[in-house]
């Protein structure tokens, strides 16, 4: 029996495996983020879903990036290997070491996400890198909320640092984490679960390199980068060329900010210049320049290239221009805990531009900013007069999202956001708060040939009634999502008390005794005439008195 | 005439049967059938394979000492949403929990998804004025005069089935019990289901989406299974009739009529219990079954011949088998990861130059493009033909002949961008779906924090011998078994599973608090409730019952379940208890947290009759080696090269009887393949048994 292949056979088996190899690496980085799930303690990972994590060869290049996690950290966190490497060469690291930082310019843009860097050892040899990144529940300093005017007001900031040397835990990095948090136990405990799951990555890395008897990544990394770039390529080959603009508005923290793109699609790019955009915020509402590539490319990437994985090569093609100075290009020391509230709408500024060059493959704006209450309570906000004990919880809500050409917007889901929310009866088990209603806003997708997605009314009490405080990061008040090719706007937010007292849409309120907090989330925008919906959908949303 | 036990597994499109009869001697003899499943009036078909089954028998319906069945008429329903006009009466403020689910999409870049629609619309969806706190307290009482309204509306709508839902009824259920009173008072022959008795557990949307299926199915299974039982007592049956659980437990018709999305995934829990009892019968207590059919392939882990379970699962996933794309169910299930993998899945290449296989399907009709019906996408089947795999002129026993002119055709024109001849075209795509499989087997294992070193697999269905050697050898697993009867393995799991029910309670608890009389008097009532559903069906079995704290640190947002004492529980048995925890912990995740409190979520009680040890398998000494009745020319998908590969039929072996690999081991309803390396022995019980 001879079973020698042939020259011809042999390299089409050396393709399929590269491509076994490729399918496993994506496979090895979903475990990495699917252990971090499931050890982590603050409930914006484990709950929510505010992660991401990847894997990236010597020279900080990401190879494979898992599905599950959130935007924000497409390429932020890619960026954020590079400076680990500039500060700890690859050839310095040892097995076990783990870096770690929450420098919002160095990671992922506020103090709140933690990076972590771990590097794979086979044979004594370094092979490759994993890095993962959590937002945690708490860092110290101001807390969640955009109410800080400097970087320094909202917590803790952590260097890029080793926190385990060679496997030992760095416990000096540890007592000064400890010390600098209201969640002591979850923070270290989420430190603990974030280089656990790098680890497990590592492990399941070398065992696929032994199987498979590979020395390095490095010719499966130039195979993914090759058919990654190829197939980004010809998805940008195949829009329009030319210059599109477009803006958008957010309320802002002191005075409204606006977002300005002129995005270029070429044969082999797509470059966004912002000029025109907003200059800087006193408050936390500023974004790093990674977090804006991050969302921006999550945006394009939607409508260009969904099929395609995230990584270094897939990412290249989209290129930025961030005036320096601008609400997208915050510079250190400027405050950046809440840079979601701004940057969470650049894709739908991306598809503002986008729309005139693929109509039918883009949405309508969306509520796009999470509308996530910040909740807070007892001593902290009502002092020796405090009926309930000291509480934080953040619930993460969504309204509506935008019309999509064929259907309707999505009722109340996170976009571009990937995370989920958390019921209602387990908020209530860890902070003395009642949810009084939590449902559907009838009325409020913009109408449209397929209609926005509708926003949500949500009605919290402390217990008993008590005092409590909202530290308010809402967006989309004055400024409502927009239809487009005729279809209607959104309805817009609504912050205040169910006595009708208006709230500011930012920074942080008291709710007094006997009053509750009344959230009214918006709609997303509308898509098309009106006139052109579906009888039948339209009866359909009448019965359900949706509109 | 003995013990006779029949079972019978509805599918989607066959019926399955099998009937046994104790030799006495703790051995058994067994005939089976399989008929075309009569989808309009599934009894039919029921009724038509007990005819053919006792009839290979030589029996009577007087003969059979019991009948268990399992079907997936409940799973269907929701799926083809053919289910009842279901309303659901549920606290005003929340009348969109449904809707709403999780606030999430299961896609992150695809911007035309779409979500599952709740299965209660929001016309019948019926807010009502009542609010309970965390703790159970009535901060607003039951708004009687509404649900009597609601009544009104909901018999000029034509309702059929009712849910009710309230908030943290699963603390204290009392609303919800008032208002199903007032309800039965005004229309008794409406069906009620209550979140506080079908899923008595924290979480909203998952315990309304739970309870809203069980009252969507109810009027459905309630007509079957009274039909059923009526065609059986007609027929001749006095027998008892029992139904398949998903959780791998039987229970009585009224229970099931009770709660009946508690049969749901009832065929899949059959499979794996059926290899689970393999697994007793050769004594290995790790074990990964795999069951690969003609459209999915499912994974289950056994441990301690017993599958492993779950509280959670998700029915109708509409989006390419993807996570959050289905109802969430709260239920007892047996815990199976199934992919869209299966002798049909149907190959492409995508955007970047990718094979990619399913979870599309060529289904039964056209099939494979082998099979000579039309079919013109490469299928799995036709890779496999491809490579060698399968001689054309006697596939299934002859009863098919295959076309590999048409599988290299369907590959060429499918695959053809890739630029490869269309054998190796055809082992990109087994290896691709091997690798689908083995990644499904490695984040079943991961997820509950389980390895592969030492495991053997059991496989089945048509395609679980044919590719089990590869999955194995990408898992790191050295031992495979091919067990006799796959064909039909849900049904004579049934035959095996125990009696039993499975009571879950949310009470919540820290280590440093522990309130040792209310969790005993909680475990108390659990076990009574349990027992009393059980000792309907038990006729006096022994009974062993099971206690679970589901347990975490405070802050993390996953439990592991931890075994506890079944006694009353004192302080040693508390401290015991929390160690246990934190050894559990640290084999799943390698690190203990320091200075974290334990918190429980929730309990579980099971009660179940003892499973009956089968008996001991003899040893047997080695037999001569069965003569080839022919080779295939079979490409190798691990190193690319072609040899010739023996083929043995299997009824030529005999026990005791070894041959090395690469060879094949055909029989009518599947091919065993051994690969390079392997060696395939056949053991005492007739099953094959591959090592290398």
């Amino acid at each position: 029996m001879s079973s020698s292949p042939d020259a011809q056979p042999r390299d089409a088996l050396a393709a399929i495996q590269r491509q076994i190899q490729w399918n496993r690496l994506i496979a090895v980085v979903e475990e990495q983020a699917q252990i971090m799930i499931r050890t982590a303690f603050s409930t914006t990972v484990r709950e929510a879903g505010d992660l991401s994590a990847g894997i990236f060869d010597l020279r900080g290049r990401m190879l494979a990036q898992a599905v599950t996690g959130t935007p924000g950290h497409v390429n932020s966190m890619m960026e954020s290997v590079g400076h680990f490497l500039a500060k700890f060469p690859a050839e310095t690291m040892k097995a076990g070491d783990h870096y770690i930082t929450n420098d919002p310019w160095l990671g992922t843009g506020h103090l709140h996400d933690l990076t972590v860097v771990t590097p794979a050892f086979r044979n004594g040899q370094i092979v490759g890198l994993f890095a993962n990144t959590a937002h945690v529940i708490d860092v110290g300093g101001l807390g969640m909320g955009p109410e800080g005017r400097s970087v320094f007001e909202e917590g803790l900031y952590i260097p890029i640092v080793k926190c385990f040397d060679q496997g030992k835990a760095n416990e000096t990095f540890f007592d000064i984490l400890r010390a600098g948090t209201r969640t002591p136990a979850e923070l270290e405990g989420d430190v603990y679960s974030l280089c656990a799951c790098n680890d497990a990555g590592a492990r399941r890395l070398v065992e696929m390199m032994d199987e498979f008897g590979m020395d390095s990544l490095d010719s499966l990394a130039e195979s993914i980068f090759e058919a990654s770039s190829r197939a980004t390529l010809a998805e940008i080959a195949k829009l329009p060329r030319g210059e599109f603009s477009a803006q958008i508005s957010s309320d802002g923290y002191e005075a409204p900010v606006t977002l300005r793109a002129r995005m270029t699609v070429s044969e082999d790019h797509i470059s966004v210049d912002y000029a025109g955009t907003s200059g800087l915020s006193g408050r936390g509402i500023n974004v790093p320049a990674a977090y804006t590539r991050a969302y921006a490319c999550f945006g394009i990437k939607c409508v260009v290239a969904p099929e395609v994985p995230n990584n270094w090569a897939s990412l290249l093609p989209f290129r930025m221009e961030i005036p320096e100075g601008s609400i997208l290009n915050a510079p250190r020391p400027y405050p950046v805990a809440v840079r979601h509230v701004v940057g969470q709408l650049l894709p739908d500024l991306m598809m503002g531009c986008l729309h005139q060059a693929v109509p039918d493959r883009v949405t309508a704006e969306g509520s796009s900013c999470l509308w996530n209450p910040p909740l807070r309570g007892g001593g902290q906000v009502s002092g020796a007069n405090a009926e309930l004990p000291d509480f934080e919880v953040i619930t993460f809500n969504s309204g509506g999202t935008g019309a999509r050409p064929t259907q309707d917007g999505l009722d109340g889901t996170a976009f571009p956001s990937g995370v989920r929310t958390m019921p209602v009866e387990a908020t209530e088990n860890v902070a003395p708060v009642i949810f009084w209603k939590k449902e559907l806003r009838p009325g409020s997708g913009g109408a449209g040939r397929t209609r926005g997605g509708l926003g949500q009314v949500m009605e919290i009490g402390g217990k008993n009634d008590a005092e409590f405080a909202v530290n308010a990061i809402f967006d989309r008040v004055a400024n409502p999502p927009k239809g487009r090719d005729g279809g209607g706007d959104g309805a817009p937010g609504w912050v205040g008390l169910t006595d009708g007292t208006l709230l500011r849409t930012k920074g942080f309120q008291v709710i007094p005794k006997g009053k509750r907090l009344l959230l009214k989330l918006p709609g997303g925008g509308g898509m098309g005439d009106p006139a052109g919906r579906d009888p039948a959908l339209v009866a359909r949303d009448e019965a359900d008195g949706l509109v | 005439m003995g013990d006779v036990r029949l079972a019978s597994d509805i599918g989607g499109t066959f019926t399955d049967l099998a009937l046994e009869r104790a030799d006495g001697m703790g051995g058994y003899e067994r005939w089976t059938a399989k008929v075309l499943t009569t989808p309009a009036a599934p009894e039919k078909g029921v009724l038509e394979g007990i005819r053919a089954v006792l009839a290979k028998a030589g029996m009577g319906p007087a003969d059979v000492s019991l009948f268990i069945h399992g079907t997936t008429l409940a799973t269907n329903a929701v799926i083809e949403r053919k289910g009842a006009r279901t309303a659901l009466l549920t606290t005003e403020g929340f009348r969109d929990v449904l809707a709403l689910g999780n606030e999430s999409r299961y896609d992150q870049y695809d911007l035309n998804i779409t979500l599952p629609q709740p299965l209660v619309p929001r016309r019948w969806r019926l807010p009502v004025p009542e609010r309970l706190d965390n703790e159970g307290r009535v901060l607003l009482p039951l708004d009687t005069a509404a649900v009597r309204e609601a009544v009104t509306f909901m018999k000029a709508e034509g309702i059929e089935s009712l849910a009710i839902g309230f908030l943290h009824a699963f603390v204290n259920p009392t609303h919800e019990r008032q208002a199903a009173e007032i309800v039965r008072d005004l229309w008794p022959e409406l069906p009620v289901s209550l979140s506080s008795e079908v899923s008595p557990e924290m979480r909203e949307w998952e315990r309304f989406s739970t309870t809203a299926a069980n009252a969507y199915v109810q009027p459905l299974m309630m007509g079957y299974l009274h039909r059923l039982r009526a065609g059986l007592s007609e027929a001749g049956f006095t027998c008892p009739l029992y139904l398949m659980l998903s959780g791998g437990g039987l229970t009585t018709l009224e229970t099931a009529a009770r709660f009946p999305i508690r049969l749901v995934e009832s065929g899949p829990a059959g499979g794996a219990i059926f290899s689970a009892f393999v697994a007793r019968q050769k004594g290995w207590d790790r074990v990964l079954s795999f069951d690969m059919g003609g459209t999915t392939a499912k994974v289950c882990l056994i441990d301690d011949f017993a599958p492993q379970t779950a509280r959670t699962f998700e029915v109708a996933r509409i989006g390419r088998f993807k996570k959050g794309s289905g109802l969430p169910l709260r239920i007892p299930v047996i815990e199976m990861v199934e992919i869209g993998a299966g002798g049909g899945s149907i190959a492409s290449v995508d955007a970047l130059g990718r094979i990619q296989v399913g979870p599309e399907s060529a289904g039964a009709d056209p099939g494979p493009a082998c099979y000579g019906r039309g079919g013109a996408k490469p299928a799995v089947t036709d890779a496999n033909l491809l490579l060698g795999r399968y001689d054309p002129d006697t596939f299934a026993g002859g009863a098919m002949t295959l076309h590999p002119d048409a599988s290299a055709a369907a590959m060429e024109s499918s695959l053809g961008p890739l630029g490869l001849e269309p054998a190796m075209a055809a082992l990109g795509v087994v290896e691709v779906v091997d690798e689908n499989m083995a990644n499904a087997a490695r984040v079943h294992a991961i997820e509950s924090g389980k390895g592969y070193d030492g495991r053997a697999v059991i496989a089945f269905g048509g395609g679980g011998p044919v590719h089990g050697y590869r999955v194995a050898e990408k898992i790191g697993v050295n031992r495979l078994l091919v067990p006799s009867g796959a064909g039909v393995g849900s049904a004579i799991g049934f035959l095996r599973a125990p009696v039993g029910y499975e009571v879950v309670r949310s009470l919540y608890q820290r280590f440093r608090t522990f309130d040792t009389a209310a969790v005993n008097a909680l475990l108390a009532e659990m076990s009574a409730e349990a027992r009393r559903v059980v000792a309907d069906a038990a006729f006096g079995a022994e009974l062993v019952e099971r206690r679970i704290a589901y347990m975490r640190y405070v802050g993390q947002g996953h439990e592991i379940a931890v075994e506890l004492p079944v006694t009353a529980l004192g302080d040693a048995d508390v401290a015991d208890v929390r160690a246990a925890y934190d050894r559990e912990y640290a084999a799943f995740y390698d690190r203990p947290v320091p200075g974290s409190d334990v918190e429980i979520l929730s309990f579980a009680v099971t009660v179940a009759t003892a499973v009956e040890a089968p008996p001991p398998v003899a040893e047997v000494a080695a037999a001569p080696a069965p003569t080839p009745i022919r080779s295939l020319a079979v490409r190798d998908t691990a190193k690319g090269g072609v040899s010739d590969w023996p083929v043995y039929d299997r009824d030529a072996f005999a026990p005791g009887a070894a041959v090395p690999g690469p060879c094949i081991v055909v029989e009518a309803e599947t091919s065993t393949l051994v690969g390079p390396g392997w060696t395939c022995t056949m053991d005492g019980l007739g099953y094959l048994e591959l090592t290398r």
